[in-house]
């Protein structure tokens, strides 16, 4: 039962949230000088770290935005959520 | 029925409530105050149990939520519960409980078979056998089924209610022993929001059964002062009967109260049985107290053998002498309280120590009251029969304690106390991802390092702190640090002084006592585990089968796997592999402690989310008129739906057909209203729209609808509908019923991660508009009578939307069709829906007009060859599969799950494709989810090309019709296919286009 | 390997069971194998079984970072079946469901396959629909099957409340569905494979591959480093990180999935019962708890516990079908990591690097497949190309978008 933070309505509970997976994904500006293998590994392949993990959240029960958070993925501690658009910070895990 | 173990004095009973209870059919007293344990061994009753596996006899063995023995079926009918444990269950006027697990009775029980073929049964002997012959397996199972298992599953509904709390609070203590009770007042005196937990009827932990003397006054009367003094303070809340079952991340903690549990069935209405809390705290600390550990001997599972603790607790809480000739069996110096509490209450003491030279300040009290000492001893058996405990054998021990040695010599006794030390409960912080420490020096783990995001801190016995001024002054430390913490002015004071201190001397680390034949090599059994009958022998055997790592000990042999979770039994379990391994503890390792502490109820749990609150059902504006003509419901997601109209006691069938009928004959009428509505505004609407659709949307006019398909990124379809451009940077999308909210999340998923510069808000108005959709030639007509706006095809053209008033209401209409005849899809604010509706009944009765449910919409709407997705489609489809080239823009440039059609497997032109199915037989409907077959074969297995996925009686086309995906569809019209159905039959069909219905204006 | 039976039973019984065997030895591992399968768990140790037993390799070794079937192995709720819609989904479970059936007799080894019957309840027309066509497409792939009307539900579950918030309006039953036990299932087969020679090696953490000219030749573990012709990795929720390890990515999202057990009672549910719109998932164990999945946490995750909110709405649904369960008591839950890909199909598979094989992605339902799984994994492994049965579950599926979307076919609309 984490607790997190949403960049905007501050420190929320858990079942507030969605979370939406890797974040920082980008999608391909023009997807049709893609391979099948590059178009592939952007829709269905992920990093899945044992550790640091940078993803999506929404604050479905609440304000509907979505952020990131940095989170580990071993002790579920969130280092930081900021907005989208905002470069991931660095963090000493 | 005489309480003939009951002190004459002493307890914290009120004695002159007297209840009645029945155990087993029969009658007794106890009083109030009591629990079921005390009050049954307040009248000498031992025996209360069977064990799960050799279905021994067993006893009362402790005082608290530790039991593993004493497990009872408490009440019957509505109101029982399986394995409620005695020790626990307060007693109340006209309880009734039974034993478990023995048939016919606990002194009498055929199982008890199981103990006299126990050298059959070691542990895991169930992998080895029952294997031959194969077939009989399911057999066997049937009657170690019924063997195991303990109480009985409660077969009626409960008549319980239960609540749910949340709450917040700076400090959560849990326990109100010293250590907690210290923790309250200095974090309540903070002015901190406080909670007090502790799951006892009262407050006092340990302190309950103790004679110290607190500030120079007995602990009891600190105890209320305390109490006192926190009942002062606005913001500490004190919860009694209630358990921390659960310690989660980010110091969120589930508690269970029993809130009116104590009072049994006839419990006034209104409150609840139980309630669960559930507690975000800042902080934690955790003053959860100390298990005493047993020491196991040759048969100390027997009746009549219990914890030296329990004993205390007995005596000296609930004035009960649960024996006249008492004999301690210890390792520590703690049990001569209970001796000399037992010797104080009348008992014939005697103590076998089985240190050797014992010697401190409580052993020189115990003789100088006469209590006898053997030192250097063990029990090497028990004498228990016919029901009743009798005495037992002592032996002097070997100077390594591995063996006994001289003569045995008899003792008469009618209780055995025992006490291996103490084990902290370390459970919670476990729980909550705290790494637990070994103390070599205390033989225990306690709390080490905490989980990063679950602060606090421990205080008292949990942490193998044993002296009471030591537990007062570390509840006083952690109360005030965690108030602290969580941003109080806080600092604890010496206010306990004055205290008295036991001192201890060592300990022997001696917890598996021999025998006169070797530890499980002979008759007498040494259990470590009541619960499920787990031995010594069992773990030695579990080692020599290589079964050393603690998690496959505890899966091989069952230790701790009881109710009780082992709380008793699982520091003994791996002292023994520690000793067969000739390894440290720590090596051993510890099993992952586990939620919840004791067992929560489902019902609390639940809490009021049941029966009309489990998932609350969606219902339209228009849906009390469905309910007053006799709608036949269905569940779409959360919503319901009229599925059909019967009239007269009409079958299904019959009413769909009529309803079928009378919408393409005259005129009918849909709610609607449940539609996923999207009201989408902004300079880059279109740019959105653009890309999450397949088709074109930029130079939809206003006022113009349009239809579009919409695909995840693989490209494959998940949702449809219709997207109206209300004015030129405004748009009111509608989506499925079941893919409103996923559409939604779909839209602001893109809109705020990939594209948050693009000006457009998308906004639900689902709920905001009520929708009548009335459809047949007599439409128009039919709305005219109520609007003056001239609905002529050329004013008012087939994909478009007008605004106007309608029966008075202001409306939003569109021209669109899902039928395939003029439609008139009215929407209006949600609470003028049923007027409306009402308006158009009854100006529709000179038009016949009939309202139709969602099997005829499917029907209508198959007629025409209009898919619905999510049926006709299943996440794996291609506007391709569907025939829909003509919707996806070739032109318009990227969108959505563009990309994906030019994978290899997405290009393949023999894909499962929709096609239309007319059966051999016009009379005969397919059943939907039967497969086309390549090959018509005897049996199975048969190849499969494919399913329908829609198939309906269709009145208006005259005859059965089917959709299904197809493989290779496209090229297969025109042909003769099978399909093999359910039964073994099959049925001829021919592939055709999956329009049926030519007609039809729109 | 002294065989276990009744008589060895009563043979050991009179010294007290002083005698028995080590179920499987704990050797240091040697230098050089020629296939180290990673990950200890039932999938692993039946790859290294049939390896043996099937494809004459017995110079293999099963490396397991802590103890064996301590995985989602000895974590899930035990349900066998082989009830899946699609042909290569039928193809593998219904391989696996094949051997659980000879299985005890195979390993010598009680693994209590319990084939008491399955029922997955339909709640709407959706569902009926699902299971239609799910039943039809298990009977023409050659397995069992059936319909059930309600009343025939209420026969085999009498306390079932048909009328709840979504009433039920049928089945598809399994017959030769049930359960299995799962320890016993690694227990057997780390026995049966140590027997012919296997390596069964315990707190071994692999923390590296060698890899010469894109082909792997050995791993590098917490006991050293051990070279391999071949290497099989079979860790579930962990195969993204022995991927990173390899150089590569999987399409798999690790995340937790919790479960939970009663106390036991004395028998009351004889069959398994699976709901999906109502979302309870319900068995009865031999020992008399009922054995009850929940829902993972939608987060990715290795801690091994989920939240307590997934419980709530677990027990939620179980009390509103069957509502006697009121007043049972939760007695532990617990959770696993689960290997999770788009479209709830696993993957078996060669991968980027050379002689390196994955077996992974069986998210929430891996235990029922372990036989089968193993089973043509060996095969495949062993001739270096995947057996028929495996081929379509490659990791390159989601570059060609041959999915086998067993998770979309459930979906809900309207």
């Amino acid at each position: 039962m984490l607790l997190i933070e949403c960049p905007w309505c501050g420190l929320r509970d858990q079942t507030e949230f969605h979370c939406h997976g890797e974040a920082h994904i980008t999608r391909p500006l023009d997807p049709d000088s893609l391979s099948d293998e590059e178009w592939g590994s952007y829709v269905f392949f992920r990093n899945n770290p044992k550790g640091l993990h940078y993803e999506r959240w929404e604050h479905s029960h609440g304000c509907r935005r979505w952020f990131n958070a940095a989170r580990d993925t071993v002790t579920d501690h969130v280092y930081a959520t900021y907005k989208p658009g905002v470069a991931k910070p660095e963090i000493e895990s | 029925m005489s309480q003939d173990y009951r002190r004459d004095k002493g307890g914290q009973l009120n004695r002159s409530k007297t209840l009645r209870f029945w155990y087993d059919n029969k009658g007794y007293e106890g009083y109030q105050g009591d629990t079921l344990a005390s009050a049954l061994l307040a009248n000498g009753v031992h025996l209360v149990g069977r064990s799960f596996k050799y279905h021994r006899p067993r006893g009362i063995y402790s005082a608290g939520s530790e039991e593993p023995n004493a497990l009872v079926q408490l009440e019957s009918g509505a109101h029982t519960e399986p394995n409620r444990r005695a020790t626990e269950v307060e007693l109340y006027e006209g309880l009734s409980a039974s034993s478990q697990n023995c048939w016919p009775s606990v002194g009498f029980d055929i199982g008890a078979i199981n103990s006299k073929i126990s050298r059959l049964l070691p542990a895991g002997f169930y992998y080895k056998t029952f294997m031959w012959p194969g077939a009989l397996w399911t057999t066997y199972e049937k009657f170690i089924r019924k063997a195991a298992g303990l109480g009985k599953s409660p077969t009626e509904i409960d008549p319980d209610s239960y609540d749910k709390i949340h709450a917040h609070c700076d400090v959560l203590i849990v326990g109100a022993g010293p250590a907690g009770l210290q923790a309250a007042l200095h974090a309540g005196r903070s002015g901190a929001r406080v909670m007090l937990i502790d799951e006892k009827p009262m407050f006092g932990g340990s302190l309950l059964a103790d004679s110290a003397l607190i500030d120079g006054a007995p602990a009891d009367q600190w105890v209320t002062k305390v109490i006192n003094e926190l009942k002062q303070m606005r913001e500490v809340t004190r919860l009694t009967r209630t358990t921390v079952t659960g310690y989660y991340d980010y110091n969120f903690v589930v508690a269970n109260e029993r809130v009116n549990e104590h009072l049994g069935p006839n419990r006034k209405a209104g409150g609840p049985k139980e309630r669960l809390w559930k507690i975000r705290a800042r902080q934690v600390v955790l003053a959860t107290g100390a298990i005493e550990r047993p020491l196991v001997f040759a048969d100390s599972d027997r009746p009549g053998i219990m914890l030296a603790h329990a004993l205390r607790t007995y005596v000296n809480h609930y004035g009960v002498l649960p024996g006249n000739r008492i004999v301690l069996i210890t390792n520590n110096d703690s049990a001569y309280h209970s001796a000399l509490d037992a010797h104080a209450a009348g008992a014939m003491v005697e103590v076998i120590d089985v240190r050797r030279n014992p010697s401190g300040s409580l052993l020189d009290t115990a003789r100088e009251q006469g209590i006898h000492i053997h030192e250097n001893s063990t029990i090497s058996a028990v004498d228990y029969r016919r029901g009743k405990l009798r005495g037992i054998e002592v032996m002097q021990l070997s100077d390594d304690g591995k063996a006994v040695r001289g003569v045995p010599s008899d003792l008469r006794c009618d209780l055995v106390a025992v006490s291996g030390g103490w084990t902290p409960t370390v459970h919670l912080f476990s729980q909550g991802k705290g790494k637990l420490k070994f103390l070599d020096d205390e033989h225990c783990y306690v709390p080490g390092e905490r989980a990063v995001n679950n602060k606090g801190f421990e205080a008292g016995s949990c942490k193998a702190t044993w002296s009471l001024p030591e537990c007062l002054k570390e509840g006083a430390i952690a109360g005030a640090s965690a108030a602290s913490a969580a941003g109080f002015e806080s600092t604890a004071t010496e206010d306990a002084s004055g205290t008295e201190e036991s001192v201890y001397g060592p300990a022997r680390a001696l917890w598996i006592l021999p025998t006169d034949h070797p530890v499980g090599r002979g008759p007498k059994k040494h259990f470590h585990e009541l619960h499920n009958d787990s031995t010594v022998a069992d773990i030695a055997l579990a080692a020599r089968e290589g079964f050393v790592s603690i998690e496959h000990l505890k899966r091989y042999t069952t230790t701790g796997m009881g109710t009780d979770q082992g709380k008793t039994s699982n520091l003994n379990a791996l002292t023994v592999m520690s000793e067969i391994r000739d390894v440290p503890i720590p090596e051993v390792g510890t099993t992952t402690f586990r939620p919840p502490f004791t067992p929560l109820s489902f019902g609390s749990i639940v809490g009021h989310d049941r029966r009309e609150l489990f998932v609350q059902k969606r219902k339209t504006a228009i849906h009390p008129w469905h309910d007053r003509n006799n709608a036949v419901y269905e569940d779409v997601g959360d919503w319901k739906r009229p599925y059909y109209f019967p009239q007269h006691g009409e079958s299904m069938h019959d009413a769909v057909q009529r309803e079928c009928l009378a919408a393409r004959a005259s005129a009918g009428i849909v709610d609607a209203s449940t539609l996923g509505k999207i009201d989408i505004q902004g300079p880059d609407a279109r740019r959105l729209l653009n890309m999450v659709y397949t088709n074109a949307w930029s130079k939809l006019a206003p006022g113009r609808c349009r239809y579009g398909l919409m695909l995840n990124e693989h490209g494959m379809v998940f949702d449809d509908g219709v997207t109206t451009c209300l004015a030129e940077n405004h748009f009111h999308m509608t989506t499925t019923t079941g893919g409103a909210a996923r559409v939604m999340g779909w839209l602001e998923e893109w809109l705020q991660t990939e594209w948050p510069q693009w000006q457009v808000y998308c906004t639900s108005v689902t709920e905001q508009w009520a929708v009548a959709s009335i459809t047949g030639p007599n439409a128009g007509k039919l709305l005219s009578t109520l609007c003056d706006q001239p609905l002529d095809d050329e004013s008012f053209p087939f994909m478009s939307m007008q605004s106007f008033n309608v029966a008075g209401i202001p409306a939003r209409v569109f021209r669109i069709s899902f039928t395939g005849d003029l439609t008139f899809e009215i929407n209006v604010p949600a609470r003028y829906g049923l007027a409306l509706w009402e308006a158009l009944m009854k100006a529709g009765r000179q038009y016949d007009i009939c309202p139709y449910g969602t099997e005829a919409m499917h029907i209508l709407r198959a007629e025409k060859g209009f898919i619905i997705v999510g049926q006709d489609t299943d996440g794996t489809v291609t506007p391709l599969d569907l025939g829909m080239d003509w919707i996806v823009s070739k032109t318009k440039g990227d969108f959505l799950g563009r990309r994906s059609f030019t994978r290899s497997d997405t290009t393949r032109s023999d894909r499962k494709q929709l096609v239309g199915l007319l059966t051999e037989d016009p009379s005969f409907v397919l059943p939907e989810g039967v497969h086309v077959v390549e090959k018509l074969k005897d049996k199975p297995p048969m190849t499969m090309l494919g399913h329908v996925t829609s198939s309906y009686m269709s009145p208006n086309v005259g005859r059965s019709i089917a959709m299904a995906l197809l493989k290779d569809g496209f090229n297969r019209k025109g042909s003769t296919l099978e399909v093999s159905l359910m039964d073994g039959s099959s049925h001829k069909v021919t592939v055709t286009d999956p329009v049926f219905l030519k007609s039809g204006s729109e | 390997m002294n065989r276990y039976s009744i008589f060895s039973l009563l043979r050991n019984s009179v010294n007290y069971h002083q005698d028995w065997q080590r179920a499987w030895r704990s050797p240091d591992p040697k230098r050089e194998y020629d296939v180290v399968i990673v990950g200890g768990g039932g999938h692993g140790l039946a790859t290294a079984y049939y390896l043996a037993k099937e494809c004459g390799i017995s110079n293999v070794a099963v490396i397991e970072k802590g103890w064996i079937g301590g995985g989602n192995t000895g974590r899930n709720t035990t349900i066998v079946r082989s009830n899946y819609l699609y042909d290569e989904s039928a193809g593998i479970y219904e391989h696996a469901l094949k051997l659980w059936e000879n299985l005890s007799q195979d390993l010598n080894y009680n693994v209590m396959f319990s084939p008491r019957g399955l029922l997955h309840l339909a709640h709407n027309v959706h569902d009926m629909q699902e299971i239609g066509r799910r039943g039809n497409a298990i009977r023409l792939n050659g397995i069992d099957s059936q319909f059930l009307t309600p009343a025939q539900v209420k026969e085999m579950v009498p306390f079932i409340n048909l009328e709840c918030r979504y009433p039920v309006m049928g089945a598809l039953l399994q017959p030769r569905g049930g359960t299995a036990r799962h320890d016993a299932v690694a227990w057997g087969y780390a026995r049966a494979a140590d027997a012919m020679g296997v390596d069964i090696i315990q707190n071994c953490e692999v923390q590296g591959f060698k890899i010469e000219n894109n082909t792997v030749t050995g791993v590098e573990t917490s006991r050293g480093s051990i070279s391999a012709k071949k290497v099989g990795c079979v860790v579930a929720g962990h195969c993204s990180v022995l991927a990173d390890m390899a150089g590569f990515r999987l399409p798999i999202e690790s995340v937790p999935l919790q479960a939970l057990v009663s106390e036991p009672i004395k028998p009351i549910l004889d069959c398994v019962v699976m709901s999906g719109s109502v979302h309870a998932y319900i068995s009865q164990s031999d020992k008399g708890e009922l054995v009850i999945g929940a829902g993972s946490d939608l987060y990715n995750s290795y801690s091994q516990r989920g939240s307590f909110d997934v419980i709530e709405a677990t027990v939620g649904p179980v009390v509103e079908l069957y509502p006697i369960f009121s007043r049972m008591k939760m007695l532990r839950q617990w959770g696993g990591i689960v290997d999770v890909t788009v479209d709830r199909s696993p993957i078996l598979t060669k991968t980027p690097v050379n002689n390196m094989f994955f077996n992974c992605g069986w998210g929430t339902g891996g235990f029922k497949a372990t036989p089968g799984s193993g089973n043509v994994f060996a095969h495949s492994i062993a001739r270096g190309d995947m057996h028929p049965i495996a081929e379509p579950f490659s990791m390159y599926r989601f570059i060609s978008g041959a999915l086998i979307d067993e998770g979309a076919a459930a979906a809900v609309a309207h």
